[in-house]
C-alpha cells in the first residue's frame, strides 16, 4: 500500500486526479451536511413560495468583480427588520395608521430586473388598506398604487399596467431608477418606498417587505424558476459520486465473479456465459434504460440497478477471463483443491482476491462513464424526479435555450463540475493502469 | 489439394484465392446468422421490458378501439342508434376484435407475435408524433428520420476512423514527442460523451462567435437548388461531427498508437528495416497490415458507445434524426415510437458490428471458423 502511494506520487496526473476527487468528495460531504436530503428535495421542487425573493435567470454575483459597470444584486427591505421602519399612529376606535418607510441604498450601474412588495397582514373582517409612494434620492415622489391587502399579498410593481401607462410605457424597474439628467443610467443614492397602511380593527397589523430583484445572485446564479443553482451544484456531487462509484464497483465485481465462474467451471457454463456476453454487448443500452425510466421508475436508484444488471456482461468479462485462466493454473489453487476446498471457496477466497489489484484501474476509469450516463439520461428528460443533479441542470438549461439566450453560466457550471469529476477519475485510472500493468509503462 | 499445389503453381494460386473467398463468405455467413439471432434476442428483451408494464397491450387495445370507432363513425346506419346503444355496440365489437387478434391469449404466445411485429417494425401508428409528410405510421416516421442519422453518424465515424489511423501512425513515428505527450495527456477527456463537447462547441461557435448555426439540419427556409441545400446541410453538420470527433479522437489515437508501437517492435519489422525498405513501405506492409484487425476490433467497441451517445448528440444539435425522435417521443410518452426506436438501435448496432466483422475477415487472413488460434 505504501509502495503504491509512493508510485502514485511520481505520476502528476494521479496527484491531480486525487486532488480533484478529494475536492468533489469534500463538496459532497458539505452538501450532505449542509442541506439534508429532504431539504434538498423541498428546495428543488419548491413552488413560488420557496424562491420568492430570488431573481429569475440571474448570473453569479462574483461576476461583479470583473464588470466595470457593477450590476445590482437583490436587495430586500422588511418593515420588521428594524423598529424604526414602522411607526404606528393610533387614531382610536381600532383605526390606526401603520406608516412604513422602506429605505435602501442603490449604488449600481445597472437597473434591477423586477420590483415587488410582499404584504403580511392580520385582521378579522376588514382588510387593511395600503397606499404606496416611491421616493427617489433626488426627492421626486412617484405614487405607485393603493390596494387592500389579504393575509398574504404580493404587489408586483413591475407588472402594474396602470403604473406602466403613467410612466409613459417605460418599465417601472427602469423608470423608477432612471437618472432624469442622464437617461439610460440609474440614479445612485438612497431610495425609499413609503407604504402607508391603514388598519381598521383592534389588533390588526400590516407589514411589508420590498424586494428589488438584481441581475446577479449568489455563488452560482439562479434558473428560470428562480431556484438557486448552488443547491443543485452542491447536491449533484454526492449523487454523481454515488452513482458512478456504485455502478462501477457493482458491475466490475459482478463481472469478475461471472468471469471466475466461467473459467473455474468451464464447459457449458463457460459457453453460455460467453454467448450471453456477445448478445448483451450489442444490446442498445440507452434505449433500454429509456424504456425502464419511462415505463417503470425514474428513480435514480432503480436506473442504477438496471445499469449494474446490464453492466454484468460487459466487455470486461473477456479480459478478466484471460486473467483467471492464468490464475487457475497457479500452484496455490492446486493446493487448495488438494486440501478439499469447495468451488465457492476457491472462487471467492483464492481466485477473485488475486485479480482485485488488477481490477482497480479498470473500475476507476469506468466511473466517469457512469457519471456521464446519469447526465445523459437527465438531458433526455429522464433524470431523477426529485433530486437535483448536474444533468438535470443541463437539461433545464438546454430546454430553456440557455445558450441561445446567453445564460452561459447555467451551462458552464454543471458542465465544469461534470468534466472535473470525469477528469479526476480518468486521470487517476490512467496512472493506476500504468502502475498495475508495467507492460504499458514503456509506451 | 496438396497434390495440385505442388505440381501446378497457377492453379494453386487460383485455388487459394477461391478458398480465401470461401473462407470470408463462410465467416460472413456464420457471423451474420449469429448477429441476427443476437438482434432477435435483443428485440425480444425490448418487447418484454416494454410489456412488463403492459404497455404494448395497452397500445394494441388503444389502436383497436380507435379503428372501431372510426369504422362506426363512417357507417351511416349508426346514425339511427342512440348514444347508449352505440357505446354498447362499440364495446362489443372491441371485445370481439380483441379476441380475434388474440389479445386474450397467454402472454408467452403473444410475445412472439409482438417480436415479429417488432422485427418488421410493424408497430402501427404513433400516439402523438407525425412524420413530416403527415403520416402517423411509426414505420414512415422512422423512415424519414433514419437518413439524417445515417448521414451524420456515417460521416462522423468514417472521419474518426481515418483521422484516428493517420494521427496514430503519425504519433508512432514521433514516439515521445511533445505532440505524443499531449495526446496521451488528453486521452482521459474521452470519458465525456460527444453531446457534452457539443454544448461547448455550440457555446463557442454559435453563441459567442456566431459563425455556425445552433442546430438543425438545413437553413429555414431550405435553399431551392440541390447544391445550396447540400452546402447548407454541410454547414449544419460541422459542429455535431466535430463533437463526435473530439469525444473519441484522443483515446482512439492513443490506443491505436500503442498498437502500432507494439507491432513495430516485432522482429520482422527490424528485418524489413535491415533490408533497407523505405519507411513508408514498412509502415504499410509490416505495421499497418498486422495491426488492422486489432484496430477494427477496438473501433467496433468505440462505435457501440458512439451509437448510444447519438441520441443525445442529436437532441443537443436539434438534428432531425432518430435520436431526436427518441427524445421527442420520451417527452410525449409516445410508446410505439419509443419501442420502435429501441428496435432500430438494436438493428443499427447489429449492422455496424456485422460490417466491421466483414472488414475484419478481409483484413485478417488468420480468421478461421470454429477454431481459436488467432493471436489478437
Amino acid at each position: 500500500m505504501k509502495n503504491l502511494w509512493s508510485q502514485l506520487k511520481s505520476y502528476p496526473s494521479a496527484v491531480a486526479g486525487l486532488i480533484l476527487i478529494s475536492v468533489l468528495v469534500g463538496i459532497a460531504v458539505y452538501a450532505l451536511a449542509a442541506i439534508p436530503y429532504s431539504e434538498a428535495v423541498r428546495l428543488w421542487r419548491g413552488g413560488d413560495n420557496v424562491w420568492l425573493e430570488t431573481p429569475r435567470n440571474a448570473r453569479p454575483a462574483w461576476l461583479n468583480f470583473f464588470y466595470k459597470e457593477k450590476q445590482p444584486v437583490t436587495t430586500v427591505v422588511r418593515s420588521t427588520d428594524d423598529p424604526a421602519n414602522k411607526t404606528v399612529l393610533d387614531l382610536g376606535g381600532g383605526v390606526a395608521i401603520n406608516d412604513m418607510v422602506l429605505e435602501f441604498e442603490f449604488n449600481y450601474d445597472g437597473f434591477p430586473t423586477e420590483l415587488a412588495v410582499f404584504f403580511e397582514s392580520v385582521y378579522e373582517a376588514a382588510r387593511p388598506n395600503v397606499n404606496m409612494t416611491w421616493v427617489t434620492p433626488d426627492g421626486r415622489e412617484i405614487p405607485l398604487s393603493e390596494l387592500s391587502v389579504r393575509p398574504s399579498e404580493a404587489y408586483r410593481i413591475s407588472q402594474d399596467t396602470r403604473l406602466l401607462r403613467r410612466l409613459n410605457g417605460k418599465q417601472p424597474e427602469i423608470a423608477l431608477f432612471e437618472d432624469p439628467n442622464n437617461p439610460g443610467k440609474p440614479l445612485k443614492g438612497t431610495y425609499k418606498l413609503v407604504a402607508e397602511g391603514l388598519v381598521f380593527e383592534e389588533g390588526s397589523t400590516v407589514d411589508a417587505s420590498l424586494v428589488v430583484y438584481g441581475k446577479l445572485h449568489g455563488l452560482a446564479g439562479t434558473d428560470h424558476r428562480r431556484r438557486d443553482i448552488t443547491v443543485a451544484l452542491l447536491w449533484g456531487a454526492p449523487v454523481a459520486l454515488a452513482f458512478g462509484l456504485v455502478a462501477a464497483v457493482g458491475s466490475s465485481l459482478t463481472t469478475m465473479m461471472l468471469a471466475a465462474a466461467s473459467v473455474w467451471f468451464g464447459g457449458w457454463v463457460d459457453w453460455v456465459i460467453r454467448r450471453v456476453n456477445e448478445i448483451v454487448m450489442i444490446l442498445p443500452l440507452l434505449p433500454i434504460l429509456i424504456m425502464v425510466g419511462l415505463f417503470y421508475s425514474r428513480s435514480i436508484w432503480a436506473i442504477l440497478g438496471v445499469v449494474i444488471a446490464l453492466g454484468i456482461f460487459g466487455s470486461g468479462i473477456l479480459s478478466y477471463r484471460s486473467m483467471f485462466i492464468q490464475v487457475k493454473e497457479s500452484g496455490y489453487i492446486e493446493a487448495a483443491r488438494a486440501y478439499g476446498a469447495g468451488n465457492g471457496r476457491i472462487i471467492f477466497r483464492y481466485m477473485i482476491p488475486k485479480i482485485i489489484p488488477v481490477l482497480i484501474p479498470g473500475f476507476v476509469t469506468q466511473v466517469p462513464a457512469y457519471v456521464f450516463l446519469e447526465a445523459t439520461l437527465s438531458v433526455l428528460g429522464l433524470g431523477d424526479p426529485v433530486l437535483p443533479t448536474w444533468g438535470k441542470l443541463l437539461n433545464d438549461a438546454h430546454s430553456n435555450g440557455a445558450l441561445f439566450n446567453g445564460y452561459f453560466y447555467w451551462v458552464l457550471e454543471p458542465a465544469a463540475l461534470l468534466i472535473l469529476a470525469g477528469l479526476g477519475f480518468a486521470m487517476l485510472g490512467f496512472a493506476l493502469d500504468r502502475i498495475f500493468n508495467p507492460r504499458l509503462r514503456g509506451l | 489439394m496438396l497434390n495440385l499445389e505442388t505440381t501446378q503453381a497457377p492453379n494453386a494460386q487460383r485455388n487459394r484465392a477461391s478458398s480465401s473467398l470461401n473462407r470470408i463468405l463462410k465467416y460472413t455467413l456464420v457471423r451474420g446468422v449469429t448477429l441476427i439471432i443476437t438482434v432477435v434476442i435483443g428485440v425480444y428483451l425490448t418487447i418484454l421490458i416494454a410489456n412488463g408494464g403492459g404497455y404494448v397491450d395497452e397500445m394494441r387495445k388503444g389502436q383497436i378501439r380507435e379503428q372501431i370507432s372510426m369504422e362506426m363513425a363512417a357507417d351511416p346506419e349508426m346514425a339511427f342508434l342512440t348514444l347508449q346503444q352505440r357505446k354498447e355496440l362499440e364495446e362489443e365489437r372491441v371485445r370481439i376484435r380483441i379476441e380475434q387478434v388474440g389479445l386474450d391469449r397467454p402472454f408467452l404466445v403473444r410475445s412472439f407475435e409482438y417480436l415479429w411485429n417488432g422485427l418488421t417494425l410493424n408497430l402501427g401508428s404513433a400516439q402523438y408524433l407525425l412524420s413530416d409528410s403527415g403520416s402517423r405510421q411509426v414505420r414512415n416516421i422512422l423512415g424519414e428520420r433514419l437518413a439524417p442519422t445515417l448521414l451524420l453518424m456515417a460521416s462522423g465515424q468514417l472521419l474518426l476512423f481515418f483521422s484516428g489511423v493517420s494521427v496514430a501512425l503519425f504519433l508512432s513515428r514521433r514516439y515521445g514527442s511533445a505532440l505524443d505527450k499531449f495526446i496521451i495527456a488528453m486521452a482521459p477527456t474521452s470519458s465525456a460523451p460527444a453531446w457534452f463537447y457539443g454544448i461547448f462547441l455550440i457555446l463557442i461557435f454559435a453563441a459567442v462567435l456566431g459563425w455556425l448555426p445552433f442546430g438543425g439540419m438545413v437553413d429555414a427556409p431550405p435553399p431551392q437548388t440541390t447544391l445550396l441545400r447540400a452546402l447548407s446541410i454541410g454547414k449544419h453538420m460541422i459542429l455535431p461531427v466535430l463533437a463526435l470527433l473530439i469525444s473519441s479522437i484522443f483515446s482512439t489515437s492513443y490506443s491505436w498508437r500503442t498498437f502500432f508501437l507494439i507491432y513495430s517492435s516485432e522482429d520482422y519489422v527490424e528485418m524489413a528495416k535491415a533490408k533497407g525498405l523505405s519507411d513508408r513501405a514498412i509502415e504499410r506492409r509490416y505495421v499497418l497490415r498486422p495491426t488492422l484487425p486489432t484496430i477494427v476490433t477496438s473501433f467496433a467497441l468505440t462505435l457501440i458507445t458512439l451509437w448510444v451517445g447519438a441520441i443525445v448528440l442529436e437532441t443537443v444539435f436539434a438534428w432531425p434524426g432518430i435520436g431526436r425522435l427518441t427524445q421527442q417521443a420520451i417527452n410525449l410518452f409516445d410508446t410505439p415510437v419509443i419501442v420502435a426506436n429501441a428496435v432500430i438501435y438494436a438493428y443499427l448496432l447489429g449492422v455496424t458490428v456485422f460490417l466491421l466483422d466483414i472488414i475484419y475477415s478481409l483484413v485478417d487472413p488468420r480468421v478461421k471458423l470454429g477454431g481459436g488460434g488467432t493471436r489478437s
